[in-house]
């Protein structure tokens, strides 16, 4: 009886498989795919530029030797293999054999040594830092690097991605000005996709790599990214059809959660978990209330979280609970102290410190509506536990200037994490990133002796036991003094129609490229 | 002889005009807060001294201001406008690559208004007081009062999301076409929407302006003059009074032509038109120096040309107006 129940239930299965079958061919050949791009970026080669939209176009160009999975695992890419050392000091990296650039020529571990130690240590400033920790960076044979530490770097592995390392070409590059090199406009890189054409102003077009060294891919044969600057004209531009995929930020949040209604529309947070990025208030810590931990800890009782995260960010995300955001390795939940929504609380520690109504300047993010009116939510729940808030409205540039000037008692703000502390978190943290004229390093002035030495003994810790402990002691002190209040560990949904499949594959999402995506 | 001298004349006051507003521009860009270098590395979100030192030296922002302002000047005296930091480009170039569609934007808006505004004012002014006067000058006040962005994207939320008649962005379909004339009629079809758009407001202004004028000049002398002598009202009102009365509409042709060139930033930008006032209004965002006074120049020249154009055709109209030299 047994057996013959089992052999009906294979018979069955093989049934339901054949069926299934022209629904389970695979991924369909051809296509395009329009996306929007907003703004547009000022170039696409990502070794130089390194802004949102140039990585997204770029992504698709250029290659690292590795690609993160959504929980920031390594994978292959223009490696095959790689070896850590048991000290933690040597790295030791397989090529992909057969590669070949956009123009034919082939790439080798010379290329490898001249993007990491030449051209990305001159041109990117995120990637300099990394490589400070290297001491050497060697080819023992064409299809071989080995990277030298000078001493362990725990997220050393994670540089090596297409967004911080991107490969480029050692034969178009070398001993030229790499800022002005006309390659530049028409960039060369070893990826799914080829540079097609650029028309400023209107779209950017890639079409397909056909000697890319994976077999099969990609699927599309061209991606048109679309440059319109309006944010209701691209919601209208994909309710419309013409535009297929919204990448994260694309549209303001309140036309989020209309479009995701819209027929034929697919959404998805996924993507964003390498960058983990973490939006909070800062502080000023150099003077005035700001410079009280008791105002900082009543700012952070007084802001109800929960609202913003339904209301304004349509409940993507996570509500923070400390400095490290949701993806970002070694977060210790356990070692902070949480400040929950607690008016009352809040209240009262301006009672014990004496606020006498000081008026505080607060010059939010101008990243759009979103922003603004997260401000105005934010500076309501200040006023109801009885502090005085001035909104200070700014452009782009100027409020990079206030910011970098210190100019501010509060202000919104998010940064990347990168998936590990001593990538995205310390450098808002750490005395020694405080310098004038940047809105993106410890800008709130904070100094803290124990915690520039916890940080330093995360970054270089091993095994990743002593990161941890390390780390834990940050985030306790860090959420004792109430540095900063940490907002939400955001998400930018990505609103694609449904016929688009496997686009996110990656923790990078669609900086990633489109080499795994089809248009059915 | 006395044309040339007028021309001659006209056009030097013109260049002088023209680098009194470079200089102008030059220090009030630069009165607002935040440099491109900042904007720049704020956008790559991770930025160090070396990186926003590379980006000054670079684009020469660490020159005192007056070497700045110097070198533009020199460069502008031999037609160079200098490098845009942010698109990487020449900003002569690309206010050339931008030029073509501002001005088929643009031209097509004048030629709209004008054509609409002037036949409907005249039509208006020649049925005062009844119902259809009315109509005219109702609906000319809406669009004369209505928010250009509000007529933007409702037009494109009318005819091109719920009728689907009409392209609501871009100026062409990209990547698909198959000869001239499908790529002309394509970008014919994406014109409508921000030319219509753009046209209204001047349209309302023409009409208004025609209608008041024509009224105003039917009550001359001359004009029952021309009755006394048995013309019917048709050539009275065609012959006499609409050629008299359109030179304030001359006046207000040449101050729309005069801003053609600098584009409509607010209509480019609904409808992602790649034209010069996008340009302007991005480089302004991203306090791109050269750009945003390459812009103002090419406008400022164009406002310049086109105001001693209209004073030519204030004498081709109006053959009395001797032209102050």
């Amino acid at each position: 009886m047994k057996a013959k129940l089992l052999g009906t239930l294979a018979t069955s299965l093989v049934l339901a498989a054949a069926l299934a079958g022209p629904a389970l061919a695979g991924p369909k050949e051809g296509g395009r795919a329009n996306v929007v791009i907003q703004p547009e970026p000022p170039g696409i080669m990502t070794g130089i530029v390194q802004n949102a939209p140039a990585q997204m176009v770029g992504g698709n160009i250029f290659e690292s030797l590795l690609r993160f999975d959504t929980e920031l695992k390594p994978h292959p890419q223009l490696a095959t293999s790689w070896e850590i050392s048991p000290d933690g000091l040597t790295y030791t990296f397989k090529l992909h054999p057969g590669v070949k650039w956009h123009d034919g020529k082939p790439f080798t571990s010379a290329d490898v040594v001249f993007s990491a130690d030449k051209f990305l240590r001159e041109t990117n400033p995120r990637t300099r830092a990394s490589l400070s920790h290297v001491e050497s960076i060697t080819a023992p044979d064409d299809l071989t690097v080995v990277f030298k530490l000078k001493e362990t770097f725990g997220p050393f592995i994670r540089m090596f991605e297409a967004g911080t390392l991107p490969m480029v070409p050692k034969h178009i590059y070398e001993g030229t000005d790499f800022k002005t090199n006309p390659a530049n406009n028409a960039p060369i890189g070893t990826g799914p996709f080829k540079f097609g054409e650029w028309v400023k102003g209107s779209h950017i077009r890639l079409v397909k790599n056909p000697d890319y060294y994976e077999k099969g891919l990609p699927h599309l044969d061209e991606i048109y990214w679309h440059v319109i600057p309006d944010a209701a004209a691209r919601a209208v531009a994909f309710e419309t059809g013409k535009i297929d995929i919204l990448p994260g930020g694309s549209v303001e949040n309140f036309d989020v959660a209309r479009l995701a209604k819209t027929k034929n529309a697919c959404i998805t947070d996924k993507g964003w978990e390498f960058f983990a990025p973490q939006a909070w208030l800062w502080f000023n810590h150099r003077q005035g209330v700001t410079a009280d931990v008791r105002f900082r800890k009543a700012v952070s009782y007084a802001i109800d979280r929960k609202f913003a995260h339904e209301a304004l960010w349509n409940g993507m995300g996570k509500v923070s609970t400390g400095p490290f955001a949701d993806s970002t390795a070694f977060r210790d939940d356990a070692a902070v102290v949480k400040y929950d929504y607690d008016p009352a609380k809040a209240k009262a520690l301006l009672k014990e410190m004496g606020y006498k109504g000081e008026v505080i300047r607060f010059p939010y993010m101008p990243y759009g509506e979103t922003w603004q009116r997260w401000a105005e939510a934010i500076k309501q729940n200040l006023e109801d536990v009885g502090i005085k808030v001035e909104l200070i409205a700014t452009d782009v540039a100027g409020w990079n200037k206030k910011m970098g000037d210190w100019d501010f008692d509060i202000s919104t703000t998010y940064l990347y994490q990168y998936g590990d502390p001593a990538l995205g978190v310390s450098r808002a943290y750490v005395s020694t990133n405080i310098s004038k004229g940047s809105p993106f390093n410890n800008v709130g002035g904070y100094v803290d002796a124990d915690v520039d030495k916890l940080f330093a003994e995360g970054a270089t810790g091993f095994p990743d036991s002593a990161r941890q402990k390390a780390y834990s002691a940050v985030q306790k002190k860090l959420s004792e003094d109430a540095v900063y209040a940490w907002l939400i560990d955001l998400k930018f949904p990505t609103i694609t129609h449904c016929n688009v499949k496997n686009l996110i594959t990656t923790g990078i999402g669609v900086n990633d490229g489109f080499k795994d995506a089809w248009i059915e | 002889m006395q044309t040339l001298w007028f021309l001659s004349s006209r056009l030097a006051k013109g260049i002088l005009v023209v680098l009194a507003i470079v200089v102008l521009d030059f220090f009030l860009i630069h009165l607002a807060p935040g440099d491109p270098a900042a904007v720049m590395a704020g956008e790559s979100g991770a930025t160090d001294e070396i990186f926003l030192q590379q980006l000054r030296v670079k684009f020469g922002l660490d020159k005192p201001l007056l070497t700045q302002l110097g070198l533009y000047l020199w460069g502008v005296v031999r037609l160079d406008l200098g490098y845009s930091y942010r698109q990487q480009m020449p900003v002569f170039d690309l206010v050339m690559d931008r030029l073509p569609a501002t001005l088929i934007l643009t031209g097509a808006a004048f030629v709209f208004s004008l054509v609409i505004g002037v036949a409907m004012g005249a039509w208006a002014a020649a049925n005062k007081g009844r119902p259809l006067d009315r109509l005219i000058t109702t609906v000319s006040l809406i669009f004369y009062a209505t928010p250009l962005f509000w007529m933007a994207l409702m037009s494109v939320l009318v005819f091109s999301v719920w009728l689907d008649w009409l392209p609501g962005f871009g100026f062409e379909e990209v990547g698909g076409h198959e000869n001239f004339l499908e790529r002309v009629l394509d970008v014919s079809r994406h014109l409508v929407l921000p030319a219509v758009t753009l046209g209204l407001f001047f349209t309302a202004v023409y009409v208004r302006m025609t209608r008041s004028s024509m009224i105003e000049t039917a009550r001359m002398d001359f004009v029952k003059t021309a009755r006394a002598k048995g013309l019917t009202e048709r050539v009275i009102l065609r012959r006499h009074v609409l050629r008299n009365a359109v030179l304030p509409v001359v006046t207000l042709a040449g101050l729309q032509a005069g801003q053609m060139v600098g584009g409509a930033v607010m209509t480019e930008t609904v409808f992602a038109w790649p034209g010069i006032g996008r340009l302007m209004y991005e480089a302004l965002l991203q306090r791109d120096y050269n750009l945003l006074l390459g812009v103002f120049l090419v406008s400022a020249a164009m406002v310049v040309v086109f105001n001693i154009l209209t004073d030519w055709v204030y004498r081709l109209v109006d053959p009395r107006i001797e032209v102050a030299v």
